[in-house]
């Protein structure tokens, strides 16, 4: 088992014939992932990859059949109009890969999801990757780097941050301790699956036995998982790393969400959270591997 | 995120209907004279700097007359209040203060929605009030499809208490907020104090909009010029950075500046990450080591090699640096290899003397690191390279020995200078030039014709250039569909070319702003 992806899923590419979406969908299908079809408009009748090019995702539906998972390569300012004709369309899964989406749109695709009963994964993810089964997005960049980097196992692995995603999984398998399914949630302050909605997901996969998280300062999404640990709905244990220990009040990097705001969503306040509902948070990135062995030795 | 001073948001509101005191902004003290004349009435002469508390501080002071608002003004600008200097006062007229509240509008990721909220006490300690009281505080999230309706916006003025023509006028108030908030796409927009005055009227005396960084685009009648929020104004380099970010929407480039007037030995390094959480955890392994930080820069997302040149670039240009420290998440899906060309290339012109250590680990990484390496003997500095089994920190310990060292400054030969001082020197009709998105390149034929290897070919990314009859290399493609973006700028022509071939290769990669002469090389 794995959670959001595995071979089973029949995945549409929106933006298939760009600079991303050309690269990335050689990925998904040479790593495993069931790409049945792209749009780019303008553009059906082409080929990329083998996979059929269509002009409208109704088109696309129409012609190849149902369609779980669309993966969005589209310029940021377009994301909005794309993710909601996919969801139009019937697609209950996105995942948004660009960066800069404006927020309101963000929103907007937000409320029609609601409707819809769709989710989306993102902004500004690089995507999500069950080991041996399959890939949403670019995580791996190239199928043979995210066959040898990345093993399965019983560890489900969720971050703010993309890289971190890639090497959190691999630093684990490195030391022999293989993963059920990475997400990258998004690097933006509002995303479609943030921390606590992955940990829900882990929950109910009977195959992740713990979690472990990579959190940054800003937004409200550790705490959340703090809550619901303390709640009794999320039970399985978490190891975690809370990044940004340095950033000064009031500095930003890179990630929109990674910002001091009035004393919520501090470094400091996530760390404590994390570990009053007894989580384990070490103070090093380099400490998860042994600090998730020690985890998994109990649980075993 | 970018945020407007006073005198802006005002001039939003009033266009959305909300009433503001009479006022502008003005940049001298005899403007502000005039501005106070005008209004005839007594004046407020408010600081614009993005600070709370001014009041507290003596930002803003109060003027009977535009003789007392001209000394005022003559007071504010120019002081330092914390990292910024006063350029700008807002003259306005006194409002007679009856009653103050609080309303505003936030961006709220818990629930994907817009979030109105309004008190029934408003002023300084909005936060402090609205726990002591939270009955006099209402908040309600905004359906962004229908906006704020009017029934809503008075029933949250109803739950704190306010009834009759004041719920209403407030219930309006709040709909004309939410509206500028939408329009123009606020991460926040407050309103503090907004107070009724004597006559009866809701006037905004301050408020607070902060517009989303990633919207600004859509927005140019705003005239933000850095869709970003500093604690302090943008530097010249950060503009510079800026204005590359705008126009290359290819990947991320993200550049702080950290310090300003620092000397060599004092421990600044150029910091240059890659995704913003290997970042700030390479950045700590810095701080572990003892060095300070004087930039912090993240290019990621796969960049093309000419965005991570303009950034290294930057960062050279930022102060006499004791070291060079690239390093990011560890296990990058992006090739690093054109990463790696990109600072190639900037160290080579820098002709940079100060030791470099570059984790550029995940895809193509052996590639990469064999181009980093392949500066030493080029440059007066010892360059390292690592890949994604090496940590942070045991690279941020490899720069500290090196530093300690004092490396010998190493000879390079002559030969490797030629791209540093930019002299291409051969006959112009042998020079074969095309415009890539953003630069020029050219090739020289006259030493293509003497080259065994043509690694051009090969290492150009999208295998735009084939060898003619004459065995030299050309564009197979027209010049147009290169400049429009089928050259993806990868370097691979200049870079692998200076490595493997008879160095013909040469992209022009303008930075505008920058001049060649900022490198800070030293003796």
């Amino acid at each position: 088992m794995a959670i959001l992806i595995d071979q089973s899923k029949r995945v549409l590419v929106q933006g298939i014939t760009g600079r991303e979406g050309m690269a990335r969908a050689k990925l998904m299908t040479e790593y495993g992932t069931q790409v049945v079809a792209g749009v780019t408009p303008g553009r059906g009748g082409e080929r990329v990859e083998g996979v059929p090019v269509y002009d409208t995702v109704l088109e696309a539906w129409e012609q190849v059949g149902p369609i779980d998972v669309s993966v969005l390569f589209i310029p940021a300012p377009l994301v909005r109009s794309a993710a909601l004709e996919a969801m139009d369309a019937g697609v209950k899964l996105l995942v948004i890969v660009p960066d800069r989406v404006p927020i309101y749109d963000v929103l907007s695709i937000a409320a029609r999801a609601k409707t819809a009963g769709a989710r989306f994964i993102g902004p500004n993810t690089l995507g999500v990757l069950s080991p041996g089964k399959a890939v949403l997005g670019m995580m791996g960049g190239r199928a043979s780097s995210a066959k040898s980097w990345f093993i399965p196992g019983p560890v489900g692995i969720s971050s703010r941050s993309g890289g971190i995603t890639s090497s959190m999984a691999y630093y684990l398998a490195r030391e022999g301790i293989g993963a059920t399914t990475l997400v990258h949630v998004g690097g933006d302050a509002v995303v479609g699956l943030p921390h606590p909605e992955v940990m829900l997901e882990f929950e109910r996969d009977p195959e992740t036995k713990a979690v472990v998280m990579f959190g940054e300062i800003g937004t409200s999404q550790e705490e959340r998982v703090a809550d619901l640990i303390e709640a009794g709905a999320f039970t399985k244990p978490l190891v975690a790393y809370i990044g940004g220990k340095a950033a000064k009040q009031g500095t930003r990097f890179s990630h929109a969400g990674a910002i001091v705001e009035g004393g919520r969503g501090t470094h400091e306040g996530k760390v404590e959270r994390l570990r009053e509902v007894g989580a384990t948070v070490v103070e090093s990135f380099m400490e998860l591997p042994r600090a998730t062995k020690e985890v998994l030795a109990r649980v075993s | 995120m970018a945020r407007l001073h006073e005198y802006q948001g005002k001039h939003h509101l009033e266009q959305g209907g909300i009433l503001v005191p009479r006022g502008a902004a003005a940049t001298t003290a005899q403007a502000a004279y005039a501005i106070a004349a005008e209004i005839e009435r007594p004046v407020m002469v408010k600081a614009q700097v993005w600070v709370t508390g001014r009041a507290g501080i003596g930002a803003i002071r109060k003027a009977a007359t535009p003789e007392e608002a001209a000394l005022a003004a003559e007071a504010l600008l120019g002081q330092r209040i914390k990292n910024l200097t006063v350029t700008e006062v807002l003259v306005e007229e006194q409002v007679q203060i009856t009653r103050e509240f609080y309303a505003g509008v936030i961006v709220d990721d818990r629930a994907q929605a817009p979030l109105v909220i309004f008190s029934s006490v408003g002023g300084t300690g909005i936060e402090e009030i609205a726990i002591a009281h939270p009955d006099k505080v209402a908040s309600t999230h905004v359906d962004i499809e229908r906006g704020l309706l009017d029934y809503q916006a008075r029933d949250l003025v109803r739950r704190t208490g306010i009834s009759g023509k004041l719920q209403s006028d407030l219930g309006e108030l709040l709909v004309k907020l939410y509206q500028v908030a939408r329009t123009y796409e606020a991460r926040s927009a407050e309103i503090n104090p907004l107070v009724l005055t004597a006559e009866g009227n809701l006037v905004a005396a301050d408020c607070r909009i902060t517009v989303d960084d990633y919207a600004v685009f859509r927005h140019p009648n705003l005239g933000i010029e850095i869709a970003r929020e500093y604690d302090r104004p943008p530097t010249a380099l950060e503009k510079i950075a800026y204005a590359i970010e705008a126009q290359d929407y290819r990947g991320t480039f993200y550049f702080i500046q950290m310090a300003e007037d620092f000397k060599h030995g004092e421990g600044y390094i150029g910091f240059h990450g890659a995704g913003g959480g290997g970042s700030m955890m390479s950045m700590d392994a810095l701080l572990r080591q003892g060095f300070k930080v004087a930039t912090f820069v993240d290019t990621s997302g796969n960049p093309p090699a000419s965005k991570v040149y303009r950034a290294a670039k930057i960062v050279l240009a930022v102060g006499p640096i004791d070291g060079y420290f690239g390093s990011g998440s560890g296990v990058a899906s992006q090739e690093q290899f054109y990463s790696a060309r990109g600072l190639f290339k900037a160290f080579v012109e820098a002709q940079l003397d100060v030791p470099i250590v570059v984790r550029l680990g995940g895809n193509g990484e052996e590639r990469a690191v064999e181009i980093l390496e392949g500066l030493n003997g080029r440059i007066p500095a010892p360059v390292e390279g690592y890949k994604k089994d090496d940590s942070p920190d045991f690279c941020a310990q490899r720069l500290a020995a090196l530093i300690d060292e004092k490396a010998e400054k190493r000879e390079c030969g002559a030969a490797h200078r030629r791209a540093a001082n930019g002299d291409v020197g051969s006959n112009p009709e042998l020079l074969y030039t095309f415009a890539s998105p953003t630069g020029t390149v050219t090739l020289n034929h006259a030493l293509c014709a003497t080259c065994a290897s043509k690694v051009c070919i090969e290492a150009c990314a999208r295998r735009i250039l084939s060898l003619n009859a004459e065995g030299l290399p050309v564009l197979n493609i027209t010049p147009e569909e290169a400049k429009k973006g089928r050259c993806v700028e990868c370097l691979g022509c200049e870079v692998d070319c200076l490595l493997h071939g008879a160095g013909g290769g040469r992209v022009d990669l303008p930075i505008e702003g920058l001049t060649n002469s900022q490198p800070q090389v030293k003796g």
